[in-house]
């Protein structure tokens, strides 16, 4: 069956410097130290990484990140926390937009 | 759960094994078989280095019946090693300049000349490894007593915990494990276990509870401390990541879960030269429980002797002749050559 998303393809993120090389080679080379242990601790930065992958809904992403907290020795609880943190981040930021309705509204009625 | 050899599993038998996973890599995933990775690493064939460990298999009896066992391990085998084969260990021991001796299983404490034998190791001066799986000193009023025996006799602990909850070691290594495993550190850690200048050592062996390689093993150590201590108390010294190895029930459970060809797969992908130059088969001899002799743990279980260019029986042993030998490979020697490498003491990187 044919997808838009096929899992096989992550394997391939590497080749995406076959079009473009030179800023693919910036690209990873600036991704690796991103992930790399800073101020932050790269098990800090995998689970930021999960959340965000839910964010974006990549399922990319979420299959490298997924793998790469268990790797880094998360517990499946604070998988499930750092997602949780992302979609209250979503729906907050819907209903923040909430207060401008009450502004809008407020200003319209009597 | 009964051992793959108590129910007369097929993946119970080392040659079906060894062709699956080499039927797996080279005609289900086409990718090259680990000898061809190591001769391109120019390492083939593969030579020992200085011998420093002798690892003894006291027998394949154990009070779990882990879910990754490489032993196949549990209370169902009888196989552990006669008091005359110790002997034969003790006399090689002592013309050898071998300074470490790794006692391993089975949970080793359950062969009844343990302690004995640990005497007599320590005795001929030589250092004494323990693979405590933790949950012995509980599980029997007789073997409470042994964190004092180890600490008297200056016994190394090695024990394995694969995670630092319940949830995750209970699925890998049997219901209410990690709970026990809690109390023994506990017991341990009493004696003087892991506790800065006891010279005691207490190292933990973490591995993965699932289809997925170790991450660096730096980050698991502080995770562990962490969490052990603020949790439980517990104090050790170091965490030691060791990727599960494609053999027996790991390998079973890679089949029914599904995960057979892409764990190979990542394996095989993670090979790493550097990892390859200090694998573990290169300084240990492994002596399995009847004393024949291996190249490694689980060359042993997988029924894959030394060399015949070698002595390959505790007996005969001969230093030198073992040093002339090449190692004997197979394809789940990309178990110990994966990312940062995986030994019995960690990563080899």
């Amino acid at each position: 069956m044919k997808t838009y998303y096929n899992p096989e393809d992550l394997k391939k993120f590497g080749n995406i410097g076959e079009f473009q090389p030179s800023l693919a080679e910036k690209f990873f080379a600036y991704y690796g130290e991103v992930f790399a242990e800073g101020a932050l601790t790269a098990r800090e930065k995998s689970l930021i990484a999960l959340a965000v992958a839910h964010t974006v809904q990549c399922p990319y992403c979420i299959d490298a990140y997924s793998v790469d907290t268990l790797e880094k020795g998360c517990s499946e609880q604070e998988m499930m926390e750092a997602i949780h943190v992302a979609a209250a981040i979503r729906g907050g930021s819907s209903l923040v937009h909430g207060v401008q309705m009450m502004n809008k509204v407020k200003e319209l009625s009597m | 759960m009964k051992s793959l050899h108590a129910t007369q599993h097929a993946l119970a038998d080392p040659l079906t094994q060894l062709d699956r996973l080499e039927a797996g890599l080279r005609d289900q995933l086409g990718l090259p078989l680990f000898q061809q990775r190591l001769a391109e690493a120019g390492l083939f064939p593969l030579r020992p280095t200085q011998m420093e460990i002798f690892q003894i298999n006291l027998g394949k009896m154990c009070n779990q019946t882990c879910a990754h066992c490489h032993v196949d391990a549990g209370p169902d085998r009888k196989e552990i090693m006669t008091r005359d084969t110790m002997q034969l260990c003790l006399d090689a021991l002592a013309t050898s300049d071998v300074p470490t001796v790794d006692l391993t299983g089975g949970a080793p404490e359950m062969n009844p000349h343990f302690r004995w034998f640990v005497e007599e190791c320590h005795k001929l001066g030589k250092h004494v490894m323990v693979r405590c799986n933790l949950t012995i000193i509980v599980a029997n009023p007789k073997y409470h007593d042994l964190p004092a025996f180890y600490r008297d006799h200056g016994v190394e602990i090695v024990s394995s915990l694969p995670f630092y909850n319940a949830d995750k070691t209970d699925r890998q290594r049997g219901k209410g494990v990690f709970k026990e495993s809690v109390r023994a550190l506990q017991m341990l850690n009493a004696v003087g276990y892991g506790k800065e200048g006891s010279g005691l050592l207490l190292n933990l062996v973490y591995n993965p509870a699932g289809a997925f390689l170790p991450g660096p093993q730096e980050g698991l150590k502080r995770q562990f401390k962490r969490v052990l201590w603020s949790e439980f108390g517990i104090v050790f010294n170091d965490l030691y990541a060791i990727t599960n190895m494609p053999i027996s029930r790991y390998l079973d459970y890679l089949f029914t879960s599904g995960n057979f060809n892409g764990y190979l797969e990542k394996l095989v992908n993670a090979f790493n030269p550097a990892a390859a130059q200090g694998v573990m088969c290169r300084n240990t001899l492994s002596v399995s429980w009847d004393g024949y002799l291996y190249d490694c743990d689980f060359n042993q279980m997988l029924e894959l002797p030394v060399a015949p260019t070698a002595p390959r029986h505790i007996r005969d042993f001969d230093d030198s002749a073992l040093q002339q030998r090449d190692i004997v490979l197979h394809q789940h020697c990309y178990g110990c050559t994966a990312g940062a490498g995986s030994s019995c003491g960690g990563t080899t990187t």
